[in-house]
Protein backbone atom coordinates (compact mmCIF):
# COMPACT_ATOMS: atom_id res chain seq x y z
CA UNK A 1 0.00 0.00 0.00
CA UNK A 2 3.17 2.43 0.47
CA UNK A 3 3.39 2.31 -3.38
CA UNK A 4 0.14 3.34 -3.97
CA UNK A 5 0.43 6.14 -1.26
CA UNK A 6 3.87 7.19 -3.51
CA UNK A 7 1.41 7.50 -6.52
CA UNK A 8 -0.81 9.60 -4.76
CA UNK A 9 1.61 11.74 -3.71
CA UNK A 10 3.63 12.25 -6.49
CA UNK A 11 0.87 11.97 -9.37
CA UNK A 12 -2.38 12.79 -8.16
CA UNK A 13 -1.29 15.68 -5.86
CA UNK A 14 1.67 16.75 -7.53
CA UNK A 15 -0.56 17.13 -10.85
CA UNK A 16 -3.44 18.85 -8.65
CA UNK A 17 -1.00 21.24 -7.70
CA UNK A 18 0.54 21.98 -11.48
CA UNK A 19 -2.59 21.67 -12.86
CA UNK A 20 -3.96 24.39 -10.64
CA UNK A 21 -0.74 26.61 -11.32
CA UNK A 22 -0.90 25.96 -14.82
CA UNK A 23 -4.75 26.48 -15.34
CA UNK A 24 -4.44 30.08 -13.51
CA UNK A 25 -1.60 30.99 -15.71
CA UNK A 26 -3.19 29.85 -18.97
CA UNK A 27 -6.86 31.80 -17.88
CA UNK A 28 -4.56 35.14 -18.22
CA UNK A 29 -3.00 33.90 -21.26
CA UNK A 30 -5.83 33.10 -22.91
CA UNK A 31 -8.61 36.28 -21.72
CA UNK A 32 -5.61 38.04 -23.10
CA UNK A 33 -5.64 36.96 -25.78
CA UNK A 34 -9.10 36.90 -26.68
CA UNK A 35 -9.33 40.18 -26.07
CA UNK A 36 -5.93 41.86 -27.26
CA UNK A 37 -4.83 39.44 -30.13
CA UNK A 38 -1.25 38.49 -29.04
CA UNK A 39 0.44 35.85 -27.14
CA UNK A 40 1.36 37.47 -23.50
CA UNK A 41 5.20 35.82 -23.40
CA UNK A 42 5.78 37.68 -20.74
CA UNK A 43 2.56 36.08 -18.45
CA UNK A 44 5.06 34.02 -16.77
CA UNK A 45 7.09 37.11 -15.25
CA UNK A 46 3.81 38.88 -14.48
CA UNK A 47 3.35 35.63 -12.30
CA UNK A 48 6.74 36.19 -10.68
CA UNK A 49 5.98 39.61 -10.33
CA UNK A 50 2.87 39.26 -8.28
CA UNK A 51 4.53 36.69 -6.03
CA UNK A 52 7.51 39.25 -5.10
CA UNK A 53 4.91 42.13 -4.58
CA UNK A 54 3.43 39.80 -2.15
CA UNK A 55 7.18 38.46 -0.40
CA UNK A 56 8.05 42.13 -0.32
CA UNK A 57 4.50 42.71 1.47
CA UNK A 58 4.73 39.46 3.88
CA UNK A 59 8.49 40.29 4.51
CA UNK A 60 7.07 44.09 5.41
CA UNK A 61 4.13 41.96 7.74
CA UNK A 62 7.00 40.38 9.19
CA UNK A 63 8.88 42.95 10.79
CA UNK A 64 5.90 44.48 12.43
CA UNK A 65 6.30 41.13 14.01
CA UNK A 66 2.63 40.23 13.03
CA UNK A 67 2.33 36.26 12.80
CA UNK A 68 -0.95 33.96 12.36
CA UNK A 69 -1.99 30.62 12.31
CA UNK A 70 -1.97 31.33 8.01
CA UNK A 71 1.33 31.59 5.79
CA UNK A 72 2.14 35.08 5.77
CA UNK A 73 2.26 35.29 1.89
CA UNK A 74 -1.32 33.66 2.14
CA UNK A 75 -2.13 36.81 4.63
CA UNK A 76 -1.20 39.68 2.46
CA UNK A 77 -2.71 38.13 -1.09
CA UNK A 78 -5.89 40.71 -0.87
CA UNK A 79 -3.13 43.32 -0.91
CA UNK A 80 -0.98 41.61 -3.45
CA UNK A 81 -3.63 40.84 -5.61
CA UNK A 82 -4.53 44.84 -6.42
CA UNK A 83 -0.98 45.86 -6.46
CA UNK A 84 -0.53 43.36 -9.14
CA UNK A 85 -3.06 44.40 -11.14
CA UNK A 86 -1.82 47.86 -10.94
CA UNK A 87 1.33 46.77 -12.25
CA UNK A 88 -0.16 45.23 -15.05
CA UNK A 89 -2.06 48.09 -16.24
CA UNK A 90 0.76 50.12 -15.95
CA UNK A 91 2.59 47.62 -18.35
CA UNK A 92 0.06 47.93 -20.30
CA UNK A 93 -0.33 51.50 -20.48
CA UNK A 94 3.40 52.14 -21.09
CA UNK A 95 4.33 49.20 -23.51
CA UNK A 96 0.92 47.59 -25.40
CA UNK A 97 -1.27 50.22 -25.62
CA UNK A 98 1.01 52.95 -27.39
CA UNK A 99 1.88 50.05 -29.67
CA UNK A 100 -2.39 49.09 -30.13
CA UNK A 101 -2.97 52.56 -31.02
CA UNK A 102 -0.19 52.70 -33.38
CA UNK A 103 -2.25 49.29 -35.28
CA UNK A 104 0.92 47.44 -34.41
CA UNK A 105 -0.13 43.48 -35.12
CA UNK A 106 -0.18 40.83 -33.15
CA UNK A 107 3.40 39.62 -33.84
CA UNK A 108 4.88 43.20 -32.76
CA UNK A 109 3.00 43.14 -29.31
CA UNK A 110 4.61 39.23 -28.73
CA UNK A 111 7.74 40.48 -29.74
CA UNK A 112 6.78 43.83 -27.07
CA UNK A 113 6.04 41.36 -24.63
CA UNK A 114 9.27 39.63 -24.68
CA UNK A 115 11.05 42.87 -24.09
CA UNK A 116 8.54 42.90 -21.01
CA UNK A 117 10.31 39.58 -19.59
CA UNK A 118 13.45 40.62 -20.49
CA UNK A 119 12.78 43.94 -18.09
CA UNK A 120 10.59 42.44 -15.59
CA UNK A 121 13.21 39.62 -15.15
CA UNK A 122 16.23 41.98 -15.16
CA UNK A 123 14.28 44.34 -12.17
CA UNK A 124 13.80 41.66 -10.40
CA UNK A 125 17.02 40.57 -10.31
CA UNK A 126 18.57 44.22 -9.44
CA UNK A 127 16.26 44.76 -6.70
CA UNK A 128 16.14 41.21 -5.12
CA UNK A 129 19.36 39.52 -6.51
CA UNK A 130 19.37 35.68 -7.90
CA UNK A 131 19.41 34.28 -4.63
CA UNK A 132 16.07 31.69 -3.86
CA UNK A 133 14.04 33.09 -1.76
CA UNK A 134 11.53 31.11 1.04
CA UNK A 135 8.00 32.49 2.28
CA UNK A 136 8.60 30.47 5.23
CA UNK A 137 12.04 31.37 7.25
CA UNK A 138 10.60 32.00 10.46
CA UNK A 139 6.98 30.17 10.29
CA UNK A 140 7.47 26.55 9.35
CA UNK A 141 5.83 24.95 6.87
CA UNK A 142 2.98 22.80 7.90
CA UNK A 143 2.31 19.30 6.36
CA UNK A 144 -0.92 17.04 6.74
CA UNK A 145 -0.49 13.50 6.79
CA UNK A 146 -2.93 11.58 5.65
CA UNK A 147 -2.41 7.27 6.75
CA UNK A 148 -4.34 5.34 3.99
CA UNK A 149 -7.08 3.19 5.42
CA UNK A 150 -5.38 -0.25 4.48
CA UNK A 151 -3.44 -2.56 6.62
CA UNK A 152 0.48 -2.58 6.53
CA UNK A 153 -0.12 1.28 5.18
CA UNK A 154 3.19 3.29 6.23
CA UNK A 155 3.41 6.12 4.73
CA UNK A 156 1.26 8.69 4.58
CA UNK A 157 -0.06 10.74 1.80
CA UNK A 158 1.17 14.24 2.44
CA UNK A 159 -0.28 17.68 1.92
CA UNK A 160 1.49 21.18 2.47
CA UNK A 161 -0.90 23.53 3.70
CA UNK A 162 -0.02 25.78 0.81
CA UNK A 163 -1.24 23.05 -1.23
CA UNK A 164 -4.36 23.23 -0.28
CA UNK A 165 -4.46 26.75 -0.22
CA UNK A 166 -3.96 26.69 -3.82
CA UNK A 167 -6.35 23.87 -4.38
CA UNK A 168 -9.07 26.06 -2.45
CA UNK A 169 -7.90 29.35 -3.90
CA UNK A 170 -8.11 28.06 -7.61
CA UNK A 171 -11.35 26.52 -7.28
CA UNK A 172 -12.76 29.73 -5.95
CA UNK A 173 -11.27 32.34 -8.45
CA UNK A 174 -12.87 29.53 -11.62
CA UNK A 175 -16.55 30.24 -9.88
CA UNK A 176 -15.63 33.60 -9.50
CA UNK A 177 -14.68 33.89 -13.26
CA UNK A 178 -17.45 31.69 -14.46
CA UNK A 179 -19.79 34.14 -12.58
CA UNK A 180 -17.86 37.50 -13.70
CA UNK A 181 -18.19 36.22 -17.26
CA UNK A 182 -21.80 34.77 -17.10
CA UNK A 183 -23.93 37.28 -15.14
CA UNK A 184 -22.12 40.93 -15.12
CA UNK A 185 -22.45 43.56 -17.88
CA UNK A 186 -18.48 43.85 -18.06
CA UNK A 187 -17.94 39.80 -18.32
CA UNK A 188 -20.48 39.60 -21.08
CA UNK A 189 -18.57 42.26 -22.69
CA UNK A 190 -15.20 40.43 -22.38
CA UNK A 191 -17.18 37.36 -24.04
CA UNK A 192 -18.51 39.38 -26.68
CA UNK A 193 -15.18 41.21 -27.31
CA UNK A 194 -13.02 38.02 -27.61
CA UNK A 195 -16.23 36.46 -29.84
CA UNK A 196 -16.30 39.61 -32.21
CA UNK A 197 -14.32 42.76 -31.90
CA UNK A 198 -15.53 44.54 -34.92
CA UNK A 199 -19.42 43.76 -33.69
CA UNK A 200 -18.34 44.97 -29.88
CA UNK A 201 -17.40 48.18 -31.15
CA UNK A 202 -20.78 48.74 -33.07
CA UNK A 203 -22.74 47.64 -30.08
CA UNK A 204 -21.16 50.54 -28.34
CA UNK A 205 -19.25 48.77 -25.55
CA UNK A 206 -16.31 50.50 -24.39
CA UNK A 207 -13.24 48.60 -25.56
CA UNK A 208 -10.83 50.12 -23.38
CA UNK A 209 -12.47 49.65 -20.47
CA UNK A 210 -13.13 45.70 -21.49
CA UNK A 211 -9.02 45.68 -21.99
CA UNK A 212 -8.46 46.98 -18.44
CA UNK A 213 -10.95 44.91 -16.92
CA UNK A 214 -9.15 41.96 -19.00
CA UNK A 215 -5.42 43.50 -17.06
CA UNK A 216 -7.15 43.52 -14.05
CA UNK A 217 -8.23 39.71 -14.19
CA UNK A 218 -4.71 38.63 -15.81
CA UNK A 219 -2.51 40.64 -13.13
CA UNK A 220 -4.62 38.92 -10.55
CA UNK A 221 -4.63 35.55 -11.79
CA UNK A 222 -1.17 36.13 -12.41
CA UNK A 223 0.09 37.16 -8.67
CA UNK A 224 -2.30 34.79 -6.74
CA UNK A 225 -0.76 31.92 -9.15
CA UNK A 226 3.11 33.19 -8.94
CA UNK A 227 2.78 33.28 -5.08
CA UNK A 228 0.82 30.17 -4.31
CA UNK A 229 3.70 28.67 -6.55
CA UNK A 230 6.34 30.31 -4.52
CA UNK A 231 4.84 29.39 -1.30
CA UNK A 232 4.67 25.59 -2.57
CA UNK A 233 8.32 25.70 -3.53
CA UNK A 234 10.69 28.62 -3.41
CA UNK A 235 11.11 32.09 -4.78
CA UNK A 236 13.49 32.78 -7.64
CA UNK A 237 13.53 35.37 -10.22
CA UNK A 238 12.45 32.50 -13.29
CA UNK A 239 10.22 31.10 -10.46
CA UNK A 240 7.15 31.05 -13.83
CA UNK A 241 9.43 31.98 -16.61
CA UNK A 242 10.49 28.15 -16.58
CA UNK A 243 6.67 27.05 -16.93
CA UNK A 244 5.29 29.92 -19.28
CA UNK A 245 5.54 27.00 -21.83
CA UNK A 246 3.33 24.50 -20.40
CA UNK A 247 0.97 27.57 -19.65
CA UNK A 248 1.04 28.40 -23.63
CA UNK A 249 0.41 24.55 -23.94
CA UNK A 250 -2.78 24.41 -21.77
CA UNK A 251 -4.18 27.65 -22.90
CA UNK A 252 -3.39 26.69 -27.03
CA UNK A 253 -4.75 22.87 -26.05
CA UNK A 254 -7.94 24.49 -24.13
CA UNK A 255 -8.08 26.55 -27.44
CA UNK A 256 -7.14 29.98 -27.43
CA UNK A 257 -9.40 32.46 -26.16
CA UNK A 258 -11.56 30.27 -24.07
CA UNK A 259 -11.62 30.86 -20.59
CA UNK A 260 -12.87 27.11 -19.44
CA UNK A 261 -10.60 25.34 -22.31
CA UNK A 262 -7.54 26.95 -20.55
CA UNK A 263 -8.47 25.51 -16.58
CA UNK A 264 -9.11 22.13 -18.78
CA UNK A 265 -6.03 22.09 -20.27
CA UNK A 266 -3.85 23.33 -17.16
CA UNK A 267 -4.97 20.29 -15.30
CA UNK A 268 -4.66 17.97 -18.56
CA UNK A 269 -1.10 19.06 -18.89
CA UNK A 270 -0.56 19.32 -15.12
CA UNK A 271 -1.36 15.66 -14.81
CA UNK A 272 0.35 14.76 -17.92
CA UNK A 273 3.46 15.85 -16.51
CA UNK A 274 3.20 13.83 -13.39
CA UNK A 275 1.72 10.91 -14.86
CA UNK A 276 4.85 10.67 -17.86
CA UNK A 277 7.49 11.61 -15.55
CA UNK A 278 6.24 8.83 -12.85
CA UNK A 279 8.28 5.37 -12.46
CA UNK A 280 5.82 2.82 -12.66
CA UNK A 281 7.93 -0.08 -11.28
CA UNK A 282 7.18 1.35 -7.98
CA UNK A 283 3.36 0.27 -8.66
CA UNK A 284 4.58 -2.74 -10.18
CA UNK A 285 6.95 -3.47 -7.58
CA UNK A 286 4.51 -6.04 -5.41
CA UNK A 287 3.58 -7.66 -8.32
CA UNK A 288 7.60 -8.30 -9.19
CA UNK A 289 7.72 -12.36 -8.38
CA UNK A 290 4.37 -12.78 -10.83
CA UNK A 291 6.56 -11.27 -13.92
CA UNK A 292 9.00 -13.72 -15.06
CA UNK A 293 11.41 -11.44 -16.77
CA UNK A 294 12.06 -9.24 -13.94
CA UNK A 295 11.23 -5.49 -13.20
CA UNK A 296 13.29 -3.05 -14.85
CA UNK A 297 14.35 -0.02 -12.31
CA UNK A 298 12.84 2.98 -14.30
CA UNK A 299 9.80 2.50 -15.91
CA UNK A 300 8.89 6.54 -16.59
CA UNK A 301 7.70 7.37 -19.66
CA UNK A 302 10.02 10.74 -19.41
CA UNK A 303 13.03 11.53 -17.37
CA UNK A 304 12.13 13.90 -14.91
CA UNK A 305 14.55 16.07 -16.48
CA UNK A 306 12.94 16.19 -19.69
CA UNK A 307 9.75 16.84 -18.04
CA UNK A 308 9.23 20.15 -20.18
CA UNK A 309 8.82 17.72 -23.36
CA UNK A 310 5.19 16.59 -22.22
CA UNK A 311 3.98 19.40 -22.48
CA UNK A 312 5.46 19.83 -26.14
CA UNK A 313 3.92 16.71 -27.23
CA UNK A 314 0.66 17.12 -26.10
CA UNK A 315 0.73 20.54 -27.90
CA UNK A 316 1.91 18.68 -30.94
CA UNK A 317 -0.45 16.38 -30.98
CA UNK A 318 -3.35 18.53 -30.04
CA UNK A 319 -2.43 20.92 -32.64
CA UNK A 320 -2.13 17.88 -35.34
CA UNK A 321 -5.12 16.59 -34.32
CA UNK A 322 -7.61 19.60 -33.57
CA UNK A 323 -5.81 22.27 -34.66
CA UNK A 324 -8.45 25.04 -32.55
CA UNK A 325 -7.90 23.39 -29.31
CA UNK A 326 -10.28 20.64 -27.09
CA UNK A 327 -12.80 23.19 -26.94
CA UNK A 328 -13.18 25.69 -30.09
CA UNK A 329 -11.31 28.72 -29.32
CA UNK A 330 -10.51 32.29 -31.07
CA UNK A 331 -9.11 31.66 -34.66
CA UNK A 332 -5.55 34.25 -34.84
CA UNK B 1 -34.70 69.63 -40.05
CA UNK B 2 -33.03 65.92 -41.34
CA UNK B 3 -32.42 63.36 -38.57
CA UNK B 4 -29.11 62.96 -40.30
CA UNK B 5 -27.28 64.82 -43.00
CA UNK B 6 -24.13 63.76 -44.49
CA UNK B 7 -23.00 66.44 -46.66
CA UNK B 8 -20.17 66.34 -49.60
CA UNK B 9 -18.47 63.36 -47.45
CA UNK B 10 -14.92 62.11 -49.14
CA UNK B 11 -13.95 59.01 -47.61
CA UNK B 12 -12.16 56.02 -47.85
CA UNK B 13 -9.54 53.75 -45.99
CA UNK B 14 -6.30 55.34 -46.71
CA UNK B 15 -5.60 54.60 -50.25
CA UNK B 16 -7.59 56.60 -52.57
CA UNK B 17 -10.59 58.17 -51.19
CA UNK B 18 -14.03 55.30 -52.37
CA UNK B 19 -16.68 58.33 -51.58
CA UNK B 20 -15.95 61.09 -53.69
CA UNK B 21 -18.55 63.78 -52.43
CA UNK B 22 -21.72 62.37 -51.11
CA UNK B 23 -25.06 63.96 -50.00
CA UNK B 24 -27.49 62.34 -48.49
CA UNK B 25 -30.66 63.61 -46.36
CA UNK B 26 -33.14 61.59 -44.25
CA UNK B 27 -35.72 62.53 -41.90
CA UNK B 28 -37.09 60.86 -38.74
CA UNK B 29 -39.69 58.81 -40.65
CA UNK B 30 -37.63 57.72 -43.63
CA UNK B 31 -37.31 54.01 -45.00
CA UNK B 32 -34.08 55.28 -47.06
CA UNK B 33 -32.30 52.91 -49.66
CA UNK B 34 -28.90 53.37 -51.30
CA UNK B 35 -28.61 50.81 -54.16
CA UNK B 36 -26.21 51.18 -57.22
CA UNK B 37 -23.39 48.87 -58.59
CA UNK B 38 -20.42 46.57 -56.58
CA UNK B 39 -17.65 48.94 -55.77
CA UNK B 40 -19.79 52.10 -55.74
CA UNK B 41 -18.96 52.69 -52.23
CA UNK B 42 -22.95 51.81 -50.76
CA UNK B 43 -21.83 49.87 -47.66
CA UNK B 44 -18.70 52.55 -46.92
CA UNK B 45 -21.45 55.18 -46.72
CA UNK B 46 -22.88 53.59 -43.67
CA UNK B 47 -19.28 52.75 -42.29
CA UNK B 48 -18.35 56.58 -42.80
CA UNK B 49 -21.20 57.68 -40.79
CA UNK B 50 -20.54 55.06 -38.12
CA UNK B 51 -16.90 56.13 -38.13
CA UNK B 52 -15.29 52.87 -39.29
CA UNK B 53 -13.57 54.28 -42.33
CA UNK B 54 -12.06 58.02 -42.31
CA UNK B 55 -13.92 60.77 -43.80
CA UNK B 56 -11.32 63.24 -44.88
CA UNK B 57 -13.68 66.12 -46.28
CA UNK B 58 -17.19 67.09 -45.77
CA UNK B 59 -19.26 67.04 -42.59
CA UNK B 60 -22.18 64.47 -40.82
CA UNK B 61 -24.52 65.95 -38.68
CA UNK B 62 -27.10 63.45 -36.45
CA UNK B 63 -29.98 65.17 -35.06
CA UNK B 64 -28.11 68.65 -35.58
CA UNK B 65 -24.79 67.51 -33.69
CA UNK B 66 -21.76 67.05 -35.62
CA UNK B 67 -20.61 63.18 -36.27
CA UNK B 68 -18.15 63.09 -38.19
CA UNK B 69 -15.44 60.63 -37.68
CA UNK B 70 -17.18 60.17 -34.00
CA UNK B 71 -16.12 56.43 -32.50
CA UNK B 72 -19.08 54.40 -31.91
CA UNK B 73 -19.46 54.46 -28.07
CA UNK B 74 -20.40 57.99 -28.68
CA UNK B 75 -22.66 57.37 -31.57
CA UNK B 76 -24.72 54.04 -29.81
CA UNK B 77 -25.92 56.62 -26.86
CA UNK B 78 -26.87 59.33 -29.55
CA UNK B 79 -29.16 57.03 -30.89
CA UNK B 80 -27.32 55.23 -33.90
CA UNK B 81 -27.83 52.06 -34.64
CA UNK B 82 -25.65 49.67 -37.04
CA UNK B 83 -26.24 46.28 -38.70
CA UNK B 84 -22.87 44.76 -40.49
CA UNK B 85 -23.55 42.48 -43.56
CA UNK B 86 -21.46 39.79 -42.54
CA UNK B 87 -20.09 38.43 -38.40
CA UNK B 88 -23.12 40.50 -37.09
CA UNK B 89 -23.73 37.91 -34.24
CA UNK B 90 -21.75 36.79 -31.07
CA UNK B 91 -21.57 33.27 -32.22
CA UNK B 92 -20.67 32.25 -29.20
CA UNK B 93 -23.31 33.67 -26.83
CA UNK B 94 -27.00 33.41 -26.44
CA UNK B 95 -29.84 34.94 -28.32
CA UNK B 96 -30.37 36.35 -24.86
CA UNK B 97 -26.84 37.82 -24.34
CA UNK B 98 -26.40 39.04 -28.31
CA UNK B 99 -29.86 41.29 -27.32
CA UNK B 100 -28.08 42.16 -23.66
CA UNK B 101 -24.64 43.55 -25.63
CA UNK B 102 -26.83 45.94 -27.92
CA UNK B 103 -28.04 47.22 -24.42
CA UNK B 104 -24.40 47.31 -22.80
CA UNK B 105 -24.81 51.73 -23.07
CA UNK B 106 -27.83 51.71 -21.23
CA UNK B 107 -27.06 51.56 -17.63
CA UNK B 108 -31.29 51.91 -17.11
CA UNK B 109 -33.72 48.54 -16.83
CA UNK B 110 -34.01 47.15 -20.78
CA UNK B 111 -35.88 44.76 -20.15
CA UNK B 112 -39.19 46.51 -21.71
CA UNK B 113 -37.25 46.95 -24.59
CA UNK B 114 -36.49 42.85 -24.54
CA UNK B 115 -40.14 42.39 -24.15
CA UNK B 116 -40.85 44.35 -27.87
CA UNK B 117 -37.65 43.01 -29.64
CA UNK B 118 -39.23 39.30 -28.57
CA UNK B 119 -42.45 40.79 -29.31
CA UNK B 120 -41.56 41.54 -33.18
CA UNK B 121 -39.33 38.33 -33.70
CA UNK B 122 -41.33 36.15 -31.56
CA UNK B 123 -38.92 32.67 -32.98
CA UNK B 124 -36.07 34.49 -31.01
CA UNK B 125 -38.00 33.99 -27.48
CA UNK B 126 -37.91 30.88 -27.86
CA UNK B 127 -34.62 30.38 -28.85
CA UNK B 128 -33.62 32.94 -26.54
CA UNK B 129 -31.01 30.11 -24.67
CA UNK B 130 -29.72 29.01 -27.92
CA UNK B 131 -26.28 30.40 -28.96
CA UNK B 132 -26.59 32.99 -31.90
CA UNK B 133 -24.33 30.62 -34.06
CA UNK B 134 -26.77 27.61 -34.06
CA UNK B 135 -29.36 29.72 -36.06
CA UNK B 136 -30.48 29.56 -39.90
CA UNK B 137 -29.45 33.12 -41.84
CA UNK B 138 -32.77 34.54 -41.69
CA UNK B 139 -33.07 34.06 -37.53
CA UNK B 140 -29.43 35.60 -37.07
CA UNK B 141 -30.47 38.53 -39.16
CA UNK B 142 -33.23 38.82 -36.98
CA UNK B 143 -30.63 38.37 -33.62
CA UNK B 144 -28.92 41.05 -35.52
CA UNK B 145 -31.62 43.75 -35.82
CA UNK B 146 -32.94 42.52 -32.01
CA UNK B 147 -29.18 43.51 -30.82
CA UNK B 148 -29.05 46.54 -32.92
CA UNK B 149 -32.66 48.18 -31.45
CA UNK B 150 -31.62 47.25 -27.68
CA UNK B 151 -30.20 50.66 -27.38
CA UNK B 152 -33.50 52.69 -28.48
CA UNK B 153 -32.15 53.86 -31.29
CA UNK B 154 -33.48 56.72 -33.53
CA UNK B 155 -31.54 55.86 -37.03
CA UNK B 156 -30.72 52.43 -38.26
CA UNK B 157 -28.24 51.58 -40.61
CA UNK B 158 -28.57 47.87 -42.14
CA UNK B 159 -25.77 46.57 -44.60
CA UNK B 160 -27.41 44.60 -46.98
CA UNK B 161 -30.29 42.78 -44.91
CA UNK B 162 -30.81 40.22 -47.04
CA UNK B 163 -27.96 39.09 -48.39
CA UNK B 164 -27.63 35.47 -48.65
CA UNK B 165 -30.99 34.84 -47.66
CA UNK B 166 -33.69 32.95 -49.51
CA UNK B 167 -36.73 35.16 -51.06
CA UNK B 168 -38.93 33.50 -48.18
CA UNK B 169 -36.21 35.21 -45.44
CA UNK B 170 -35.85 38.23 -47.13
CA UNK B 171 -39.55 38.86 -47.88
CA UNK B 172 -39.89 38.38 -43.47
CA UNK B 173 -36.53 40.55 -42.89
CA UNK B 174 -38.11 43.61 -45.29
CA UNK B 175 -41.41 43.06 -43.42
CA UNK B 176 -39.53 43.32 -40.30
CA UNK B 177 -37.71 46.31 -41.70
CA UNK B 178 -41.21 48.26 -42.36
CA UNK B 179 -42.40 47.32 -38.85
CA UNK B 180 -39.06 48.57 -37.12
CA UNK B 181 -39.79 52.05 -39.14
CA UNK B 182 -43.59 51.59 -38.27
CA UNK B 183 -42.20 51.97 -34.53
CA UNK B 184 -40.68 55.15 -35.07
CA UNK B 185 -37.01 54.23 -35.90
CA UNK B 186 -35.85 55.99 -39.63
CA UNK B 187 -33.60 53.32 -41.67
CA UNK B 188 -30.73 53.63 -44.15
CA UNK B 189 -30.01 50.28 -45.90
CA UNK B 190 -28.07 49.31 -48.42
CA UNK B 191 -29.54 46.66 -50.66
CA UNK B 192 -28.49 44.34 -53.83
CA UNK B 193 -32.21 43.82 -54.31
CA UNK B 194 -32.88 47.36 -55.80
CA UNK B 195 -36.02 46.88 -56.99
CA UNK B 196 -37.46 45.19 -54.41
CA UNK B 197 -36.24 47.84 -51.69
CA UNK B 198 -37.20 51.25 -53.93
CA UNK B 199 -40.88 49.70 -53.93
CA UNK B 200 -41.09 50.08 -50.12
CA UNK B 201 -38.98 53.25 -49.77
CA UNK B 202 -39.63 56.59 -48.85
CA UNK B 203 -36.55 57.81 -50.46
CA UNK B 204 -33.73 56.49 -52.57
CA UNK B 205 -30.17 57.07 -53.39
CA UNK B 206 -29.01 55.77 -56.53
CA UNK B 207 -24.59 55.91 -56.21
CA UNK B 208 -21.57 54.97 -58.38
CA UNK B 209 -18.12 55.69 -58.14
CA UNK B 210 -18.68 56.99 -54.69
CA UNK B 211 -20.83 60.02 -56.05
CA UNK B 212 -24.76 60.12 -56.12
CA UNK B 213 -26.10 59.75 -59.35
CA UNK B 214 -29.78 59.54 -58.70
CA UNK B 215 -32.13 60.60 -55.71
CA UNK B 216 -35.69 60.61 -55.03
CA UNK B 217 -38.63 59.17 -53.29
CA UNK B 218 -38.67 55.24 -54.40
CA UNK B 219 -41.16 55.51 -56.57
CA UNK B 220 -39.59 58.06 -58.52
CA UNK B 221 -36.68 56.11 -59.20
CA UNK B 222 -37.72 52.97 -59.92
CA UNK B 223 -40.24 55.01 -63.29
CA UNK B 224 -37.16 57.28 -64.00
CA UNK B 225 -36.25 55.37 -67.03
CA UNK B 226 -32.53 56.47 -67.00
CA UNK B 227 -32.24 54.74 -63.03
CA UNK B 228 -33.93 51.69 -65.01
CA UNK B 229 -31.78 51.40 -67.89
CA UNK B 230 -28.31 51.85 -66.34
CA UNK B 231 -28.76 50.41 -62.76
CA UNK B 232 -31.76 48.45 -62.51
CA UNK B 233 -30.65 46.49 -65.61
CA UNK B 234 -33.68 47.59 -67.92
Amino acid sequence: MNELAFFINNVLVAGMVLGCVYALGAIGVTLIFGILRFAHFAHGDMMTMGAFVAFVLASLVATFGIQTAWPTGFIVLPLALPITAALALVIDRLVYRPLRDAGAKGVTLLIASIGVTLMIQGLIRLLFGTSNRSFFETDPKQLFRLTLPFEGAQRPITLSEPQILLVVVTVLAVIALHLFLTRSRLGKGMRAMADNPDLARVSGINTRQVIRATWIIAGALACLAGTMLALDVSLKPDLAFNIVLPIFAAAIVGGLGHAYGAIAGGFLVGFAETLAVFNWTVLLRPFRDAIPWGLPADLSLVPTDYKLTVAFIILVVVLLFRPTGIFRGAST
Amino acid sequence: MSLIEISSVHAGYGGAPILNGIDIAIDSTDIAVIVGPNGAGKSTILKAIFGLVTVSQGMIRFGGKEITNAEPDRLVPMGLGFVPQEFNVFTSMSVQENLEMGAYIRRDDFSDTMHSVYAMFPDLQEKRRQRAGELSGGQRQMVAMGRALMSKPKLLLLDEPSAGLSPIYMNQVFDHIKKVNANGVAILMVEQNARHALGFATRGFVISNGQNRFTGTGKALLEDPHVARSFLGG
